[in-house]
This record gives C-alpha cells, structure tokens and sequence, in this order.
C-alpha cells in the first residue's frame, strides 16, 4: 500500500491540471505544456508505485523520484502538494520572491524534491549515481528518472545510458515523456532522436514503447513491468501530447514554456472543470 | 644526518590516502574516468573494488553520478585530469555545486607542468572555474606531504571541494610534516621587506627566490595559500600592513586566478603595491615540465625579478 492520495486519477489529474494552469498564469510565466504532457504519468506513478513517506521526506526507505527536464515544476509541485509534501496553498507561490517553489528544480525545495535541474540531461547520471549507491548499500528501492524527449539530444543522456549498461544496473527507471515538441520547434524539426527505443536497446536497456502516456491502466501495467525488470535498466517511452487536457494547448509549441492570457486561462479552467456530478 | 625525502608528485597521495581512511573507517567512494593510473586512485580500485565506479571517458556523467552517489552520504572523489574537470563545468554547477554535494574533485596533471603533452593537457584556467561555483573549496597543495593532508582534510569536511595535483616529481617542503588548514595560509618564511604568495609547485620557488632576494639583504616572507577558496584575507591583510609589498605566484593565469583573488581581496581592505608571476594571456606548448615552466617565468628568477619591481613601487 504505497497510495497517499485519492485513487480516483480522473479527478485527480483534472486537479493537478487545474493547478498547473493557474501556477503559470498567476506566476505570468513557467511551462504548461511538458507539465500537462507529463502529469498522468506522475499521478499514477506517486500514487501506485513511488514507496514515499510525504510527511518524512528524508525517510532513508524511499523509492526516488528524479525530475531531469527540471522546467516541469509545476507538474511535480503539484503532485508533491497533492500527496501532501507541503499545503496546496503554497502553490500560488510558485516563481515568486522569497517561496520555494523556484522556476526549476531545487533539491530540497521543498522536500521531495530529489535533485536540482533545469539544465537538461543531467537527471539520469544523478539517478544513476543514487541506484549505485542503493546498490552498495544493499537497498532494493527503485529510481525513477522523468525525461523529456527534447532532452535526449543531450549527449549526457547517452553517457549515462551505456553506463547504467555497463555496470547492469537494475531498479534505474528511465520514462521519456515524447510529447514531440521541444522549446523552438517540433522535435522532428529541431532534431530527429528516433528510434528512441532501438537506441536504449542498442545500448543494453530493457525498453517499452509506444505506451499511451494519458490512459492510466496502460500506464499502470507499463510502469508494473519496469519495476520487475532485473539485471538491467528500464525505460518506458510514453507517447504523450503537449499541452495535455486544454484543447487550444494540445500539441501547440506556443505552450512550451510561455504563460495563458487572461481568456484563455478562464477557457482552460472550464475545460479541466469536474464534470457535473463528479468530484 | 637524515637524508631528504625523495621528490615525489602531489597527484601520487591520492590513492593511498584514500585506502587508508577507508581502512580507517571512512565512508569513500571514487569515481574515475579511465585515468585511475595517472591519478594514482585507481590503487583504491584493488583495495575496494565495491566502491570504486569507472564511467569510462565520460566525464559529464561522472560528475552528475557523483553527485547522486553522494545523496546516499558517501564522501565521493570524482577523479580525472584539470582539463577534464573543466569539461563537466555545468555538472560541476548545477549537480554538485549548488546542492552542495559532498563530491570532492581531485584533478591532477594540473597547470602548465604536465609539459610535453602540449597546451590542450594545460590547465591554466581552473583556478578562475572552481573558484566562481559557490560553495566550493579550492586547495592545491605545494608536495605530496601537504597532498595527503589536504585529502585527510577533505574527508573530515563536508562539501563539495577541488583539489589540483600535479604530474612532476617535486622537492618536498614539509619534512616534518603537514601544516595544511582549510583557509589558513601557511607562513614558511617570515620577512619585512614584501610577502611572496605562493600555491602549488610555486610554493617551493618562491622559497628559493626567497633566499636569493635574502643574498641582496631583503627579506621577503613567503606564505603557502594552499587553499585558494576560501581565501585566508586576514594572512593576506596582515602581510600587506607589515610588508607592504606583494608578489603572487601561480601556475595560472594571471587575469582570472590566485592573484586577482588576493587582489581583489586587498583593495578593499589595505591596498599596497602588487606584481604577479603566472601564465601571461596565452596557452602552453610542448616542452618538459620545466622547461614550459621556464618559458612561462614560473620559476625563482621570475619571482625574483617579480619582487624587484614591486619593491621599486613600494618605495
């Protein structure tokens, strides 16, 4: 029993899309679209596998979630707040003067925050670094380290993947989320990474792909195998759609990392309103 | 009589320090990128080969795994060549730096004395590159006896640290054994007449320039700045008010390392006449180890001369 939060995941995205929308909008900047691309994989990993303690952050028995493409801070403060990390409340301080929640990713700020990021490619060395660590102290607990598919142009990435290889580390769990677009352009545009899933192969990774990265059974059952993979790292590439959950938002490079306008912040907050009846 | 202890380089502490506070109790893990021989840490991998990780070339990873292996408590030496460090500058920020990480970099074939591998071997700027992450401490020990002591040190404090050794065999100055402390000069020669600040192998140069000024009836007091960040400024206060003179030498560029540091350091506090021995705005050459030092001027004439004309400003 590993959940901390409502199991009901339709009304809990909805939620956590409700407060990714309104931390970029009162914060007048920060990145909807690999928030909202991201955020039902991370709602069924922290509520279905992640082993954390929200009151006890530091609790040395924790699986680790690590958040490599470091912009999508409003995806994981809203999970963190959700599960119970900090108040939810806390979240209208996102970007702003004297809070925690900085634009990208501090370690620590606030707990369970596992690692600093913002510059990309740097997520899966640090994961790699900790399941060593795990693994020289005899800890089975698993590593998770969320990417962005832009991100794999990082030479870094594929540094870090032939090294997890080669020391065959297993309980390291890389998740791209392939949203297909990228700061600039699409990435098809920007640079072509395909096929994702015969490079990581070529490199010695156990690989999933083509998962639907916004139904949550198919990410359950993806998510299920990559904790069971041993001997080796895992990856899950997860299909996902930019902007995920806001019609004018979906697969639009306009939404990477730029903020709504008033109308279309009250257009958004309509269409993540809870359906008549539901909650 | 006891015989002098033969030369040795600062970069063949490593290792053995290693096993013996691992030995002792410690909680060390090393990470290389496929220059453990030269580094001399690869000597840790025979004695615990559990907690020695190699990353092969690849030294952005390192840096970045360093950093993760460290969240477990481990003190973690990431080791390479200088110039390699500066190749996971962004790591080195962003992974270590700012949550400061317990990750300690020992980067040996330092400065312009790794020699006839040519400019691209030569570190001259990572002085200025560790020195500009917060949180970092920056030591270059002057002999190997002062190397041991420094990895001692950088086990018994937490956080992250850069520690430049070197690839040639030096003279040992700390016969009777190690003085080094975090961010205290280390004063080896007193004088009146103008202090000599000195770090790495331009420690036991500027001793010899020293006593060749001391042939002409000067007295030049020689501090050891081993430890470049943080920067001891009450030495350097106190050397400026009582010798009124200043020379920094370095195995560095001039515009951007040890000497700029003191520099700046001073002007706030009790500007006097300064001079610098270092590497002028330009990269290295092929060369033995001391004769790319004699072409640069990092040597006891160069120190000498250094000291004339800072005297012949200060009166």
């Amino acid at each position: 029993m590993v959940s901390t939060v409502s199991t009901d995941l339709e009304a809990l995205t909805r939620r956590l899309r409700r407060h990714i929308v309104t931390m970029v909008y009162d914060a007048k900047s920060g990145h909807i679209g690999g928030s909202m691309s991201s955020i039902d994989i991370m709602a069924v990993l922290y509520t279905r596998f992640l082993q954390h303690r929200p009151k006890d952050p530091a609790w040395t028995g924790r699986d680790r979630f690590i958040m490599s493409k470091g912009h999508c801070t409003p995806a994981q403060y809203a999970i963190l707040a959700e599960c119970g990390y900090f108040p939810v409340e806390e979240l209208s301080t996102f970007r702003r003067k004297g809070g925690r929640l900085q634009g990208h990713s501090v370690l620590g700020k606030p707990g369970g925050v596992e690692n600093s990021a913002g510059a990309l490619g740097m997520g899966l060395s640090f994961g790699l670094g900790i399941r060593l660590g795990m693994r020289l102290r005899g800890m089975t607990n698993k590593v998770v380290v969320l990417m962005g598919d832009g991100e794999q142009d990082e030479g870094q990435v594929w540094e870090a993947a032939m090294a997890a290889a080669h020391h065959e580390v297993d309980g390291l769990i890389g998740i791209i989320d392939r949203n297909g677009i990228q700061n600039d352009d699409f990435t098809v545009n920007t640079m072509r990474t395909e096929p994702l899933d015969e490079k990581y192969r070529a490199f010695g990774w156990e690989v999933r792909a083509g998962i639907d990265g916004h139904n949550h059974a198919a990410i359950e059952e993806a998510l299920r195998w990559a904790y069971s993979v041993q001997g080796k790292p895992a990856l899950v590439i997860f299909n996902t759609v930019k902007g995920k959950g806001v019609s004018f938002m979906e697969n639009n490079p306009n939404f990477h990392g730029a903020p709504p306008s008033d109308e279309q912040y009250a257009l958004a907050m309509k269409e993540l309103a809870d359906p008549e009846g539901a909650r | 009589m006891t015989t002098a202890p033969a030369p040795a380089a600062t970069r063949e502490a490593l290792g053995p320090a290693l096993i013996r506070l691992q030995r002792a109790g410690a909680d060390i893990v090393v990470v290389d990128a496929d220059l453990g021989k030269s580094t001399s840490a690869r000597a840790f991998k025979d004695a615990f080969p559990e907690r020695f990780f190699t990353f092969g070339v690849a030294e952005q990873n390192m840096v970045s795994a360093a950093a993760g292996l460290a969240t477990l408590g481990s003190t973690v030496f990431a080791t390479t060549f200088a110039v390699f460090a500066e190749h996971a500058f962004d790591q080195l920020r962003m992974s270590v730096a700012q949550p400061r990480m317990n990750v300690k970099v020992v980067a040996s074939h330092g400065g312009v004395s790794t020699g006839e591998d040519g400019a691209s071997a030569q570190s001259i700027e990572d002085f200025a590159l560790f020195s500009s992450l917060v949180n970092f401490s920056v030591v270059v020990p002057a002999d190997v006896v002062e190397a041991e002591a420094v990895i001692d040190a950088a086990v018994a404090h937490s956080g992250p640290w850069y520690i430049r050794t070197g690839r040639p065999k030096l003279p040992v100055i700390y016969t009777e054994g190690p003085r080094f402390r975090l961010g205290k000069a280390d004063m080896l020669r007193d004088g009146r007449d103008l202090t000599i600040v000195a770090c790495g192998l331009l420690v036991e140069r500027s001793l010899r320039a020293a006593e060749a000024l001391a042939k002409d009836g000067i007295q030049a007091r020689v501090l050891n700045m081993a430890t470049i960040r943080p920067l001891d400024v009450e030495a350097l206060e106190a050397a400026a008010r009582e010798t009124g003179a200043i020379v920094v030498a370095e195995e560095h560029l001039v515009h951007s390392g040890l000497g700029a540091m003191c520099a700046q350091a001073l002007a706030t506090r009790h500007p006097v006449p300064m001079e610098f021995v270092g590497v002028q705005d330009r990269y290295g050459e092929s060369g033995t180890w001391d004769e790319v030092l004699d072409i640069m001027g990092l040597n006891a004439a160069g120190v000498t001369e250094a000291a004339r004309r800072v005297l012949a400003r200060k009166r």
